[in-house]
């Protein structure tokens, strides 16, 4: 078994152990769907646009919720740096590389998790999405969280066990409120803006549930833009990240 | 200086080596070279610069002036090639694995292992190695971390202060268990400021004190070095020169009526003394500890 494979199945086996963090990362989206949906479960037509309340929602976490799990990889590695795992990790031949390709593998197996624990929980609700549209969304989604593994593995690398929970729910919050998790942002300086964050982006891959158009060249743009200034920071917090934490 | 073969292979070459954080010359001028297969003890007391030397040989601090090489390659090269294990200065491991898969998965970072079983065994964690990481003792977890350093069977084993935090029987069988790997023809360096833990376990000893080596040399003549011990006596109307040529006396100092003799041989010392001066009064001795002999051997002795 290669080093890179070897390295990424140790993180799953222990993302998965943390019973608190797979508990929580799992069980908000989940609990807030059927909290927010739950009760209303009974409206097919959201606000005049035909989109059943339960389906509106559930793709409104889904964004969300994956956003949580990829971005919480950084505060794993927090923890990690305090004890010193990873200075201990650097004088071992896994390469930046690998150690890099494992925490996103991870990032991407939580969201999984959440997507599909939010898409059972739909189907209990009674939405359902044409197989086609199912794929696409899901597809899109998992590109849009490209830029948030980067972003969470540079937070993670720069920041203490004691600030990353702050930094992580605030950067959260930022992305989900301008990127269009909440409600929609449909005009003026606001929106020029949000088309400029990874998360609008996120959101709208989402809307590919309730019929929204694919990605144009500038979602593509702005997400790959994001992707590479992300990945290169992380890229320099890790090699600068070697002295005790 | 003793200690140096120079028809061996070199192990680690440290050569103008300096690193300054700010203000701060953590480490400031240091040379040293470690012959392959030698057990060297990098003494010294708390802020000597030993962690910041060390974590320059691993590569993970950038020298500011000066070189590294280990087994005549970079710290960087020498890690890839799997010829380096450390156990750094931390006291916890990562959490929800076992010690066995923890020791595997680093295992797996290498081309060519020890046997996992063979590490559990040597270090003594057989008994608990399918326990979780957070559920071990202290001395558990050091030996713990002491496997991951083993593990990849390297020829260089760095141990930055191991036995921080160990009693004193965890303490003996750690060093069992590191002299049993050493004897496999391994070089190790090992920081402590223990200078019992120098003189039991190392070939050779090098003193650090304020970023600089201040003595290189075999256990024996370092412990001459620092287990020196202090008389002090009140004992006016002598001169201080007088007292000087005592056997067994280094230095003297006069303080008011009392006199503070450096000793290298304290036992003869007090005896022509008390002989010689019978109005010496209120007599202590004391060992002058590794940081008082530190401050003295790099002349920086406050009063």
């Amino acid at each position: 078994m290669s080093a890179s494979l070897a390295y990424t199945r140790f993180e799953f086996r222990r993302v998965l152990r943390s019973r608190r963090f797979v508990f929580l990362a799992l069980g908000f989206p989940v609990a807030l769907f059927f909290a927010i949906a739950g009760p209303n479960r009974h409206v097919h037509d959201l606000g005049s646009t035909g989109i059943p309340f339960t389906l509106y929602y559930m793709i409104g976490l889904a964004a969300f919720g994956t956003m949580n799990a990829m971005m919480s990889a950084g505060a794993r590695i927090a923890a990690e740096r305090a004890v010193g795992w990873n200075r201990q990790l650097r004088i071992t031949p896994l390469s930046t590389r690998d150690y890099f390709r494992a925490k996103v593998a991870t990032g991407y197996l939580m969201a999984l998790l959440t997507l599909a624990s939010l898409y059972v929980s739909g189907a209990i609700l009674g939405v359902s999405i044409p197989a086609g549209e199912w794929a696409r969304m899901t597809l899109f989604i998992l590109i849009g969280l490209i830029p948030f593994a980067a972003i969470g593995i540079l937070l993670g690398h720069v920041l203490t066990p004691d600030s990353i929970g702050p930094a992580l729910g605030g950067s959260t919050a930022f992305f989900a409120f301008l990127g269009g998790s909440w409600f929609p942002i449909t005009g003026g300086a606001l929106h020029d803006i949000a088309q400029a964050l990874p998360s609008y982006w996120l959101v709208q891959a989402a809307h590919i549930g309730v019929g929204a158009g694919a990605w144009g060249a500038r979602g593509w743009i702005v997400v790959a833009a994001w992707t590479l200034a992300a990945a290169a920071l992380a890229r320099r917090a890790y090699r600068r990240d070697t002295k005790r934490v | 200086m003793a200690g140096r073969h120079t028809d061996c292979v070199t192990g680690v070459v440290l050569q103008g080596l300096q690193k300054a954080f700010g203000e701060v010359r953590a480490v400031d001028g240091v040379d040293v070279t470690i012959d392959a297969g030698e057990t060297v003890a990098l003494l010294g007391p708390n802020g000597a610069g030993k962690s910041t030397t060390i974590d320059m040989v691993l590569g993970l601090q950038k020298p500011d002036a000066g070189t590294v090489t280990v087994f005549e390659k970079t710290p960087a090269e020498a890690v890839d090639a799997g010829a380096v294990g450390a156990m750094l200065q931390t006291g916890a491991l990562i959490r929800d694995v076992s010690v066995r898969e923890l020791i595997s998965v680093v295992a797996s970072l290498y081309r060519k292992p020890l046997p996992v079983a063979e590490v559990l065994d040597l270090t003594g964690l057989t008994d608990v190695a399918d326990r979780r990481t957070q559920k071990l003792s202290g001395g558990e977890t050091q030996r713990t971390r002491f496997a991951i350093a083993l593990v990849s069977d390297p020829d260089l084993l760095i141990l930055d202060e191991p036995t921080v935090a160990m009693d004193v029987e965890a303490r003996h069988a750690f060093w069992t268990s590191m002299r049993a790997f050493a004897a496999r023809g391994k070089t190790v360096l090992f920081a402590t400021h223990y200078l019992e833990e120098a003189d039991a376990y190392a070939d050779r000893a090098v003193l650090m004190a304020r970023g600089r080596v201040v003595a290189d040399g075999p256990t024996t003549e370092i412990k001459a070095m620092v287990g020196a011990r202090e008389i002090r006596a009140t004992l006016p109307d002598v001169a201080a020169e007088e007292l000087e040529r005592l056997p067994g006396v280094t230095h003297v100092e006069r303080r008011g009526e009392a006199v503070v003799l450096s000793c290298s041989d304290s036992d003869a010392a007090v005896r022509v003394l008390l002989d010689r001066y019978r109005d010496a009064r209120d007599i202590e001795i004391s060992g002058a500890g590794l940081e008082q002999a530190f401050l003295l051997l790099t002349g920086e002795s406050e009063s």
